[in-house]
Parts: structure tokens; C-alpha cells; sequence
């Protein structure tokens, strides 16, 4: 295991550094990096998986001359499993960018853009590995910083220079936050490694460790992207080239939710009071409900796509905190299932989210739009990416039989047995908490249906739209593997859930494999067989059996009677695209309903014509939605923060001897303070 | 084993014979309280061996979705309906899916038909489609509160369990009250799910108004007969959720012969009782505008909610 470690490690080095030192052609860069890459992503598949069967975790380090600095590394059930997602989705983005980047040749240098993917996939490959604070500072704020570069890559695009700028601010704020939860730690234990950050309950008081909770979870929410902390992710996603959205979307925004786990479960070693859980709780039901409001109203595919990681990340949150609430009460199976219900979503939201960014990619290749209206007409063109779009789509919808409906069946599980807390407060709670997740999971279901309907279906809206073909077939791998994925991870829960307990169990103080299958492992049954039980291939064989029963039934009572092709009834003149539902239109009762959220304000010109006024020559229609907490959140901030630098500015003269008599004052005080 | 098969085969039989006989009886009652003497109960029968040998008419304009949508429709609903107890309280699939995956394999049929309403490109279409979103996401938070409800008071949320358990009166909450309020907002969501009269009119003929009917005004032939069919099979599965959680009494609790037949002939009467009412208050209430139609879903998650503070509440 250590051996493939060091091979997936050096893969990555190799393909960070290869393409910068070997000048060639952009074709044979573009193979250089990314198959370095898809090597590492197998590679680190399997050390994943091993790392999840194998009974001890395993470790290494290398000293470093830096004090408090040691190259930790450490691979438990929690890293493999991470490193198993974040290697999953590195594969399937790693074949796509070979056929993706081709449309870059020549404006992009593909050497820095295929090394920089690389330096990216390792230092994410790290942070999840870390096992020493200082180290995992370090690795975190070279991923921040590989990701920035590689948001930037257009960086000719004002938009995607402010996306960048955006993005990293609020990344260094949170690593800040980050910083200093470890100091707290690091004062506790007098050790930077993470061995020393376990169960500090004896050495920090109540109000430290409260202290340290808050911060971790501002620091790591705001990679996360949990409301309000989430403005950032819609604009930084979906600058970035498609299969990096993929892999930010999918993956490195997952990376706080295993920094989450590993501070609350492994350092506090579970040991919390309850509003901690419920804490994590109501940010995830905020985030999980207006992450997929604020996706619904939007018509840049790739940004609706950035805010239902905003929603998903909330649902990974409703899980977990379900989980800390019932850690809290001593009731170890449910915390168990909790964590459990979280980790697969977690599992789950990064297949299908990047499958979905990789079909925004393919689309954005084929019609070189983002903008949804202009879509249309799309399934007949590209069938390949359609059907691939489609299972993701099913699958974030969480739709039975595929992965989506798997996870969050089990949320809704964790969430329902609530009714053994000995609080009131927390038995109402919780069930309305699985109430806006089922108002989210229904409105996710709206926004994929008008994603996917206007998109694909229908009638072309645009010339680029007509002139659509499909993608290359390695961009088609790519899709089809994490569409493949998708279905096997909805199909196979009851192997998945067994694994995920050998995660959660050191943390949970509790093993539940015994208690997760019923039916000779046909069915899941998680805890309680009597209370819930779900099988989805049985499902999914009953679907397809029922299909053809409605096939024999139309036999039966008609023959197949040959279809009659014609155009669509247009009330008397030929259909046009203008005619068209739209994906403004579509969501419009959506937007009426939930107005209070959106404040939308409606402007309409109408210019009529001289003769009369009931012919209207011209009308213009805009409507906006109120971005509430960047204008009452954000901007305030900002300003003041502008305002403070303003009157700063009297200090900076730009005069050589001002600056120094600043140093010279600074040396008095200090040496006055020292003495 | 060969028992669970043939009882899976019952109840599929059963649910496809009967849900056109729901439909008729729904409109016969209501040509009868506008004093007209309507069509005969087993219309939607003839209705449907009609729409089966007409030759179907396709838009050009249509991908593959459109066609496979009716068959997938049809699929899940049915898949809904033999997730639940029917005639007897023991169903042998019920152990694949809970009341969640109930909920959810419904859903997969109402996505796929808001992508058909999309596909032709017909403004009608849209529309419809558009409107089913805002309806069923309106729904769900009420359905699920109230689903949450019941499966307290059952310690379960396996809809076998359930009904036996309170078939068997185990458990069964000595006030009914959080049953009644949970009974009213399922009731409310089943209407709005199964597009009946306040919130969406199955008879209409005004393409403006329409929900679901506008959604499927592309369909013809074969394909409009699976459409139908699956609706007329959604009402069914709603009022046999109604029936079988709230008033399981007759159904079949052991594996005796005699007990299907009490439970089947128990079953017909409790689901056409339903219907009856279904009826009368669609006589009695006009459809509600769209916008208004929060209103009325708000009420039913209010009383679920209410349902399940009052269980709490009276269990201390």
C-alpha cells in the first residue's frame, strides 16, 4: 500500500512538473498531464479501496528542518474514503479533459493548464491525507491557490478575473478561521501533529472548544459553500474550464466536509453538547433549501449547477448533524447512520455533480453558450451527452433507482428517527428538517426538469443550438463512466453502506453492519428492519418488468398500430422556437409563490405605436432577483472595509523617510513594550 | 415463495381493473349531482380498448422521451400501487420501498411527464409542465409530515407494518386526534397530486386553465390510453394509502383464503366510499386560481404539523 501511495504521489509530481519542463506540442502535452493524471486517479481508486478494507491505518512520515513541521501522512478508513471520491471523479475528469482542452489549443498555454490540473489533484490528495496541522495548512492553501490559478485560466474575461478575485478572498478568509482553529488545538496539545489534537476535552475549557467549533465550521463552511457563506461558489465554479468545475463542484468543496468529520468526530472525539449538532443541522436545511431556490431562477447552466452544490452540501449537513444530535444523546446507531447517510451523499453529489458540470462542459464545447435559451433541441443532436445528462439529472433529483434517492433515503431515515430524543424541541425539529429536504428534493427535481427539458427537448432556440454535434468520444468515456457509477451506486447500497459503517464506526463508537441488511442482503434495512426498508435493484427490476408488462398490454389491446408522424399543432401557423416555453417561463409560478425569498423586481417597456395605443411596436422585459446576502451581508462589509482603507491611505504618503521614521517609532514602542 | 407471486399478481390485477372503475364512478356520481344521467360507470374501460387501437400521432418535433414516457409513467405508478397493501395486509414487495420510496417513485413518473409536456415544444405543453412543478413542490412538504405523522404512531414507516399494526390495533394512539389531522393533509396532497378539482379540473376543456391535462395534450392512441391509465392508477394508489393507513379494518391480516375475499369486497367498498367523496366535493368547490392553491397546501402542512405536536404532546 505504501508503494502505491508513493506511485500516485509521483504520478501527480510527474504530471505537475513534466509538461513545464518538456517543451512539445500542446497534443502531446495535453496526453502527458492528463493521462499522468488518469493514472493516479486508478491508482488512487485502488489505494482507496484497500485503505477501507485494510484493518490498521497506514502511516509514514518524513521530518522536515521547519520546527513543528513534520510531512505527515496518514490513511484511515475517513482518508481512503475521501481519497477514493476525490480519485473517482480525478479519473472520469482526466479522460473528458484530453477531448475537452483540444478547443483551448492555442489560447491557453496547455503545458501550464495540465500542470496546474495536476499540482491541483495532488494537493487535494493531501489535504485528505495529512496527518500533522501544519502540514495540512499548507497542502490546503496550495489547493486553494492551484484552484484559483485554474479559475482564472480565461483570465482575459473581466467576469472571470472578479470570479477569481471573489474567490480567493473568501478562500484565505476561511483559511484564516482554519488557522486559528488549529492554534486553539496546537495551544491544547503543544503539538502541531494531529495525534496531539485528539481529545483535547481535558485540556480546553468549555468556552475554547466552543471557540474552536465555530471557527472550524466558518473556516471549512466557507469552502464548503454553506449559506452565507456560499456567494463566492457561483461565480468561481463556473469560470473555471468544465472539467475543473467538475472536479471544485464535485470534489474539493467535499474536502471541508471531511475536515468537518475529522475536527468534530475525531478530535473532539465526538464529545459535543446538542446545539453543536443542531447547529450543523440548520445550516444544512438552509443551505440544502436556498442553494436550490437560487439555482432554480438561474439560466447559466454551469451557475445553476454551482448552486446545487450549495443545496447538496446542505443535505451532507442535515445527515451529519443528525448524526452529532444523536452522539450527543448517547444513541451511537443512529450517529452512526447519520454520518453514514452523510458520507454516501458525499460519495454520491461528487459522481453525479461532476457528470453534470462534464455535460455543461460538453454543451458549452458544442454550442459555445452557457445560457440555457439558447439551448434546445439538444437530445437529437448529442444523444450520448442527453442520456448521460439525463441519469445525473434522475440522480440529483434523487429519483429512484440511482444513487441521489439512495442518500437521501437514508438522510430521511436519520431524520425520522428522531422520535427516540428525549427533547420536544429536537423531536419537532427534526421531521421539519426532512420537510424543506423534501420541498428541496422536489424543487431540485423542478430545476433538473427545466435544465434538462430546455436544454435537450424541443425545438433548437439558437443557430448554435442547430449546428450542435456531438463531443469527441473521450469527453463520451468520461460521462459514461461517472453516468455508470451513478446507477451502480444506487443499485449496490447494501455493499456500499456495510463499508461506509467500517468509516464511521472508530467515530461512532458503533458498528451497525450487523443492522443495515435484512432479506439475505437484498434489502436495506437500516438499525430497525420493523421501521424502514428499501431495495433498489429489486426496484429497478420491478420498473423494467412493469415496462414491458405495459409493452404486452399495448399488444394485447391494440397490436402496435404504426405511429403517425406530423408536426406539432400550432394553432394554425408553423411551430418556431419562439413559440417555446422557456426557462424563465418555466419557473415563473415558482418565482411568484416564493416571492418573500426572492424580491424580484419586474421592469417592462413598452413602446407603442404613434397611430394607436393598443399596438405595441416594442416591449422590453427584465426581471432580477434580489441577491440578499450580497447586498445586505457582503456589500456592508465591503464598504467599510473600503471606507477603513480609505482614510488609511493618509499614512501612505510614498515618502521614503515617513517610512522610516514608521520603522523607527515601531522599534521605540516595541522596545518600551519589552521592557 | 409461489404464495408471494401470486399475491403480487393479484394485487397488480386488481390495481390495473379496478382504477378505470375509480374514474367512472367518479364522473357517474357527478353527472348524477348535476342531474344529468351521465355515462355508465365501465365508460372508461371502452374508453381506454378505444385509445389502444387508434393509430397514435407523434410530433416530429419529439425525442425518444416522449415516447417512453407512457411505458415509464405507467411502470412507476403501478410500482407505487404494489408498494402498498391493497387486499391484504401482508404485501410481499413491500419490504423493497417504504413510504419514501412511495413518494419518490411517484416523483420519477411526474419528472419524465414534465419532460414530455416539454418535448413537442407546444406553449401548451410548457405551461402544464411548468404548473406541475409548482404543485408537486408545494406538495411534498405536507405529504411528508404527515406520512411522518402516521409512521409514528406505528413505529414504522413501512406501509405493511403499518396497516397491519393497525389492522391488528397495535399501538394505535388512544386519542385520534394527530390521525385525524394527518388523515386531512393527506387528503389535501392526495387531491393535489392526483390533479382533482380545487386545485386542478380533469374535465376541463380550456387549455389555460389546465395543469395536468396540458401536459399531456400531445398524447394520442396507445400512448394517451398508458397516460391515462397511469392516472386513473395514481387516484387509486392515493385513495388506497387513505383507505388501508386510516381504516385498515377487513383487510386481510392472515394468509386464508376466505380473509382475500373479505378483504377484497372490504377493499371495493372503502375505495369507492372515497371516490363518492371525491365526488360530492368536487360538486360542491370550484377550482381554486393557481396562485391560490398555496393557500390550500399550506393548510395541509399545517395540520400535519399540528398532528405531529399533538402526538408528542399527548404521549408526554
Amino acid at each position: 500500500m505504501a508503494i502505491l501511495l508513493l506511485l500516485v504521489l509521483l504520478s501527480y509530481a510527474a504530471g505537475l512538473l513534466l509538461p513545464l519542463c518538456i517543451p512539445a506540442r500542446p497534443k502531446i502535452q495535453n496526453l502527458m498531464a492528463h493521462g499522468l493524471a488518469a493514472l493516479a486517479g486508478i491508482g488512487g481508486s485502488c489505494l482507496g479501496i484497500a485503505g477501507l478494507l485494510a484493518p490498521d491505518p497506514l502511516t509514514t512520515s518524513v521530518p522536515s528542518t521547519l520546527p513543528l513541521l513534520t510531512f505527515a501522512v496518514r490513511l484511515d478508513a475517513l482518508s481512503s474514503f475521501f481519497l477514493l471520491t476525490i480519485s473517482l471523479v480525478s479519473l472520469a475528469a482526466s479522460i473528458y479533459a484530453v477531448g475537452y482542452v483540444t478547443e483551448l489549443y492555442g489560447r491557453v498555454s496547455i503545458a501550464l493548464l495540465g500542470s496546474l490540473y495536476n499540482g491541483f489533484l495532488l494537493s487535494m490528495t493531501l489535504v485528505v491525507l495529512a496527518d500533522n496541522g501544519f502540514f495540512f495548512l499548507i497542502v490546503w492553501e496550495l489547493m486553494s491557490l492551484f484552484s484559483y490559478l485554474l479559475v482564472v485560466t480565461e483570465h482575459e474575461k473581466s467576469d472571470v478575473r472578479y470570479a477569481g478575485l471573489f474567490y480567493l478572498i473568501m478562500t484565505h478568509v476561511g483559511t484564516a478561521f482554519i488557522m486559528l482553529t488549529f492554534l486553539i488545538f496546537f495551544q491544547a496539545g503543544g503539538s502541531f501533529s494531529f495525534e496531539a489534537f485528539r481529545h483535547p476535552e481535558q485540556a480546553l475549557p468549555e468556552g475554547m472548544r466552543t471557540l474552536a467549533f465555530l471557527l472550524a465550521l466558518i473556516g471549512f463552511g466557507a469552502k464548503a459553500g454553506i449559506v452565507p457563506l456560499h456567494v463566492w461558489l457561483p461565480y468561481a465554479h463556473p469560470a473555471a474550464p468544465s472539467h475543473i468545475s467538475a472536479l471544485m463542484s464535485g470534489v474539493m468543496i467535499k474536502t471541508a466536509i471531511y475536515a468537518l468529520i475529522r475536527v468534530y468526530f475525531d478530535f473532539f472525539g465526538g464529545q459535543f453538547p446538542w446545539w453543536w449538532g443542531f447547529t450543523v443541522l440548520a445550516i444544512g436545511a438552509f443551505s440544502a433549501l436556498l442553494g436550490v431556490m437560487y439555482a432554480l431562477m438561474e439560466h447559466d447552466l454551469k451557475s445553476l449547477l454551482a448552486y446545487h452544490s450549495v443545496e447538496n452540501i446542505g443535505i451532507i449537513l442535515l445527515g451529519i448533524g443528525a448524526g452529532m444530535i444523536f452522539q450527543t444523546y448517547g444513541l451511537v446507531e443512529f450517529a452512526a447512520l447519520g454520518l453514514i447517510a452523510g458520507l454516501y451523499h458525499t460519495l454520491n453529489h461528487a459522481v453525479f455533480k461532476a457528470l453534470l458540470f462534464l455535460g455543461a462542459g460538453s454543451l458549452l464545447y458544442a454550442t459555445h453558450t452557457r445560457n440555457m435559451e439558447e439551448y434546445g433541441g439538444l437530445l437529437r443532436r448529442m444523444p450520448w451527452t442527453g442520456a448521460c445528462f439525463l441519469i445525473g439529472a434522475v440522480s440529483i433529483a434523487a429519483l429512484p433507482p440511482t444513487n441521489g434517492f439512495v442518500s437521501e433515503w437514508l438522510v430521511f431515515q436519520s431524520l425520522f428517527l428522531s422520535f427516540h430524543l428525549p427533547s420536544l424541541f429536537l423531536k419537532l425539529i427534526l421531521p421539519l428538517a426532512a420537510a424543506m429536504l423534501a420541498l428541496t428534493g422536489v424543487l431540485a427535481l423542478a430545476c433538473f426538469a427545466k435544465a434538462f427539458g430546455i436544454s435537450f427537448l424541443a425545438l433548437p432556440r439558437s443557430t448554435h443550438a442547430r449546428h450542435a454535434a456531438e463531443v469527441p468520444p473521450t469527453m463520451r468515456a468520461g460521462m459514461a463512466l461517472l453516468a455508470l457509477a451513478c446507477i451502480v451506486l444506487g443499485l449496490a447500497p447494501m455493499v456500499i453502506v456495510p463499508l461506509l459503517d467500517r468509516v464511521v464506526a472508530p467515530f461512532a463508537n458503533a458498528s451497525i453492519e450487523s443492522k443495515v441488511l435484512a432479506l439475505d442482503g437484498w434489502a436495506l434495512a437500516p438499525v430497525n428492519t420493523d421501521f424502514s426498508s428499501l431495495s433498489t435493484p429489486v426496484l429497478a427490476l420491478l420498473l423494467v418488468a412493469l415496462s414491458l408488462l405495459a409493452l404486452g398490454l399495448v399488444a394485447a389491446f391494440g397490436g402496435m398500430v404504426r405511429v403517425r408522424h406530423y408536426k406539432t399543432w400550432g394553432c394554425g401557423i408553423n411551430l418556431t422556437p419562439r413559440m417555446e416555453y422557456t426557462a424563465t417561463g418555466f419557473v415563473q409560478p415558482i418565482k411568484r409563490v416564493f416571492s418573500t425569498i426572492y424580491q424580484p423586481t419586474v421592469k417592462l417597456e413598452t413602446e407603442f405605436l404613434e397611430e394607436s395605443r393598443y399596438f405595441a411596436k416594442r416591449r422590453r422585459f427584465e426581471f432580477h432577483i434580489e441577491p440578499l446576502f450580497q447586498k445586505y451581508l457582503y456589500d456592508p462589509v465591503v464598504a467599510g472595509f473600503t471606507t477603513i482603507a480609505d482614510q488609511l491611505r493618509v499614512i501612505q504618503a510614498g515618502s521614503l523617510h515617513l517610512y522610516l521614521a514608521y520603522i523607527f517609532v515601531t522599534l521605540i514602542v516595541l522596545l518600551l513594550v519589552a521592557v | 415463495m409461489l404464495q408471494a407471486i401470486i399475491l403480487v399478481l393479484a394485487q397488480t390485477v386488481v390495481l390495473l381493473a379496478v382504477s378505470p372503475f375509480i374514474v367512472g364512478l367518479i364522473r357517474k356520481v357527478k353527472a348524477r349531482l348535476q342531474l344529468r344521467r351521465g355515462a355508465t360507470v365501465f365508460q372508461p374501460y371502452r374508453d381506454l380498448a378505444k385509445l389502444f387501437r387508434k393509430q397514435p400521432v407523434v410530433s416530429t418535433t419529439t425525442s425518444w422521451i416522449f415516447s417512453a414516457t407512457p411505458y415509464l409513467l405507467f411502470a412507476t405508478t403501478l410500482a407505487a400501487g404494489l408498494l402498498v397493501p391493497v387486499f391484504a395486509s401482508k404485501t410481499p414487495l413491500s419490504f423493497a420501498g417504504n413510504i419514501i420510496a412511495l413518494v419518490y417513485l411517484l416523483a420519477l413518473g411526474t419528472f419524465f411527464l414534465i419532460l414530455a409536456g416539454l418535448d413537442a415544444g407546444s406553449a401548451f405543453g410548457g405551461m402544464g409542465s411548468s404548473r406541475e412543478a409548482i404543485v408537486a413542490s408545494l406538495t411534498e412538504p405536507a405529504m411528508i409530515l404527515s406520512i411522518f405523522a402516521i409512521a409514528l404512531t406505528a413505529g414504522s414507516t413501512n406501509l405493511s407494518t403499518i396497516v397491519h399494526k393497525t389492522a391488528l390495533l397495535e399501538g394505535v394512539a388512544i386519542d385520534p386526534s394527530p390521525h385525524l389531522m394527518a388523515l386531512a393533509a393527506l387528503f389535501i396532497v392526495a387531491i393535489a397530486e392526483t390533479g382533482r378539482v380545487p386545485v386542478d379540473n380533469p374535465a376541463t376543456h380550456l387549455e389555460l386553465t389546465m395543469i395536468h391535462e396540458a401536459m399531456i395534450l400531445e398524447y394520442s392512441g396507445r400512448y394517451l390510453a398508458l397516460v391515462e391509465w397511469a392516472s386513473g392508477l395514481k387516484l387509486l394508489v392515493f385513495l388506497t394509502l387513505i383507505a388501508n393507513v386510516f381504516a385498515p379494518w377487513g383487510i386481510a391480516t392472515t394468509g386464508e383464503p376466505a380473509a382475500f375475499g373479505i378483504g377484497l369486497a372490504t377493499y371495493l367498498v372503502k375505495v369507492s366510499g372515497l371516490a363518492v367523496l371525491i365526488a360530492v366535493l368536487e360538486s360542491m368547490f370550484a377550482k381554486l386560481r393557481l396562485f391560490r392553491v398555496t393557500d390550500l397546501l399550506g393548510v395541509a402542512f399545517i395540520l400535519a404539523l399540528l398532528g405531529l405536536v399533538f402526538f408528542y404532546v399527548l404521549r408526554g
